[in-house]
């Protein structure tokens, strides 16, 4: 069954994301089965992103559940407010002001890895860098002039962008090379793109839930169709025999 | 038993209609599709209503309540994918459905009607989809439905109100959706399901076509008993016709065949439902898990990919009522398919190798035409969608000029098979 999948999925048409113009994509290797780098992302969600977006479509009961959280400990180190474990995933923030101070209101993030793609967030989320003209003093590769600051900065520090000279046609043109960390975040590098990945793995998580159940409950939906394809066909044979 | 039956001719109706009604032995996998599309309208109508327990028609809670269903319904995910899978399932096997019926001439007299009915459900269906697409209120539900709708603007002098009317409000609002619910959930289905039954009604009058064209039936007492099929047919058709040994029951022998392609149907459409119900983005697009933003237009708006090809031809006419005629155009040309093919012989395989070739062209035009209509705008996708646009036309100016003295093979008098 599993040459099966391959043959099928070879004849998928490739996922293309219009959003976010043509800027490289890193690809997110991210594994929905990886229950620790889930939990770790939703810790970092509930940190570092929760204070402006809102997963208003996802339950905190069903995450803990999902995640293998025991209940009193998601409640005590994953929620801040005073809502029950019953309720969605929401903040206080107004809307309205929220869209004065950002230029636009945040955008809830239950459902963005399907909208952007998880290779979108994961080259997002690494692409801050310095820019004193933007009002929060960072813009980013991927999305140019978003109105977002570097909510990550105290783990990734500041990076600026490096950019070497080339000779063009016999002009001196500066190409942008990559982004370099100032060093000031408490992480290097490599952690700080595994945390990322925790992060974003968390988010395809919310995008869809239902996923890991729907692809335990498909494998079985796939070897009884094959069994049903082998005895239909042989009773068609069967009914058919004289017929010719 | 026969107390019903003697109020109710349920037994009656199941021989004369499926036990012993007599299907051409030489159907092939072409045959299937028409099953497939009736199994797969069985299954949009049973998902919708337990969708319909949970949906919520306004502008304010369609989208969280879609959500609802995907997380908190218990397996309202299988419910939701089923649906959505189905949506383009249906597309699918409609569309194959349909060049079964060119290839093998099934339109051709004494099909017309039967044909007709069939481009009705399509219509209807196509309308069905745009509203069904629309109620997710993502962003492509919105800004789709914003595109599609303004096209009646085209109309002249009514055009503009027209729109009004059919939005209920001066924009795409909550009044559009409201009212696209209902006509999705109540009134297409009705529409559709009747049209099926017609549809049905009609073909078992006339009789399947098969691969060959050749006519199962014959005059009365033309046949010898030697000739004529050993299977019980009812008396419906044997009162009428003589039959030839060339067919069989279509229950069981034809309902295993289709069992058979139905198990393969499904094996995809599960692969899909379970392991990438998006499909890449082309049966549920990615900018459509945004919620509806009438401040935001999406940087491409395309509508899902059963309707690109219409989509391709509205783009490739400058004028915007030029082009909506031209998109109906489209869909009126194959209604009269019929009329437009003079040709005497119904198969491609003993006509002339330029209809083979029309037709194949005609399907990649088709195709390409949906590529076009469904991938951000270029410069030379307008020049190449207006070329398509009138090779797709070709196909039937030629088919109309060709058919008329066209050089056939002879069509064998029994089937070949």
């Amino acid at each position: 069954m599993r040459k099966l999948l391959v043959l099928l999925s070879l004849l998928m048409p490739v996922s293309v994301f219009a959003a976010g113009g043509n800027a490289h994509l890193d690809k997110a290797d991210y594994d929905l089965t990886d229950k620790a780098s889930l939990q770790n992302g939703a810790k970092l969600f509930m940190n570092y992103c929760l204070g402006c977006h809102q997963m208003q479509y996802q339950r905190y009961q069903r995450t803990f559940a999902d995640l293998d959280i025991p209940v009193d400990l998601g409640s005590e180190y994953l929620m801040f407010t005073q809502e029950k474990p019953g309720e969605h995933i929401t903040n206080a923030m107004p809307a309205e002001s929220a869209a004065k101070w950002f230029g636009a209101p945040p955008p809830d993030l239950t459902l963005v890895a399907r909208v952007r793609g998880a290779d979108w967030i994961y080259t997002y989320l690494r692409s801050f860098y310095k820019d004193d003209s933007r009002p929060f003093g960072v813009n980013n590769l991927v999305f140019p002039e978003v109105g977002m600051p570097h909510a990550l900065q105290e783990l990734q520090g500041i990076p600026t962008k490096a950019t070497e000279e080339h000779m063009v046609d016999g002009e001196m043109v500066e190409r942008h090379v990559g982004l370099k960390s100032d060093g000031t975040g408490v992480m290097s590098t490599e952690e700080y793109d595994a945390a990322v990945l925790d992060l974003v793995n968390y988010m395809v998580y919310t995008g869809e839930p239902s996923r890991l159940q729907s692809e335990s409950i498909g494998r079985y939906v796939m070897l009884f169709l094959l069994v049903l394809l082998v005895l239909v066909y042989l009773l068609k044979k069967e009914y058919w025999r004289d017929v010719h | 038993m026969d107390w019903i039956e003697y109020r109710l001719p349920i037994m009656r109706v199941a021989n004369q209609h499926a036990i012993q009604y007599p299907a051409p032995r030489n159907m092939n996998f072409w045959y299937m599709f028409g099953f497939l599309a009736t199994i797969v309208l069985v299954n949009q109508i049973v998902t919708g209503i337990w969708l319909t327990m949970s949906y919520n028609p306004t502008a304010e809670g369609a989208f969280a309540s879609v959500e609802y269903i995907m997380r908190d319904v218990d397996y309202g995910w299988i419910l939701r994918y089923m649906h959505s899978t189905g949506a383009s399932a249906f597309f699918i096997v409609v569309y194959l459905h349909m060049f079964r019926g060119m290839i093998y001439g099934s339109y051709q007299k004494p099909r017309e009607l039967l044909w007709l009915f069939g481009m009705f459900i399509y219509l209807a269906l196509m309308a069905e989809a745009f509203m069904g697409y629309v109620l997710p209120w993502g962003q492509m539900s919105y800004w789709g439905a914003q595109v599609i709708v303004s096209l009646f603007s085209a109309i002249p002098v009514i055009g503009p109100d027209l729109v009004i009317w059919i939005q209920g409000d001066y924009v795409i609002s909550g009044a559009t959706l409201n009212r696209f619910f209902a006509l999705h959930v109540i009134a297409l289905p009705l529409v559709i399901v009747i049209l099926v039954f017609l549809h049905i009604v009609a073909l078992h009058e006339v009789g399947s076509n098969n691969p060959d064209g050749t006519d199962v039936k014959r005059k009365k007492g033309s046949l010898s008993e030697e000739e004529k099929t050993k299977f019980k047919i009812h008396e419906y058709y044997t009162n009428k016709y003589d039959i030839v040994d060339d067919i069989v029951p279509f229950f069981p022998h034809i309902v295993l065949k289709d069992l058979v392609g139905f198990a393969f149907f499904l094996l995809a459409f599960c692969y899909v439902m379970f392991f990438n119900p998006e499909m890449g983005g082309y049966f549920l697009e990615h900018p459509n898990f945004e919620i509806a933003n009438p401040l935001k237009t999406p940087p491409h708006i395309f509508p899902v990919w059963y309707f690109t090809p219409f989509y391709a031809i509205l783009k490739a006419v400058p004028d915007k009522l030029g082009g909506v005629i031209a998109m109906f155009a489209a869909i009126i040309a194959l209604a009269l398919l019929p009329w437009i093919d003079r040709g005497k012989v119904k198969s491609w395989r003993y006509r002339c190798g330029l209809h083979k070739w029309n037709l194949l062209v005609f399907a990649a035009v088709f195709v390409f035409l949906g590529y076009l209509g469904g991938t951000p705008q270029e410069n030379w996708k307008i020049t190449a969608s207006q070329i398509a646009t009138i090779m797709y036309f070709g196909f039937f100016g030629l088919l109309f000029i060709y058919s008329k003295n066209e050089k056939c093979k002879p069509v064998p008098a029994r089937i070949t098979e």
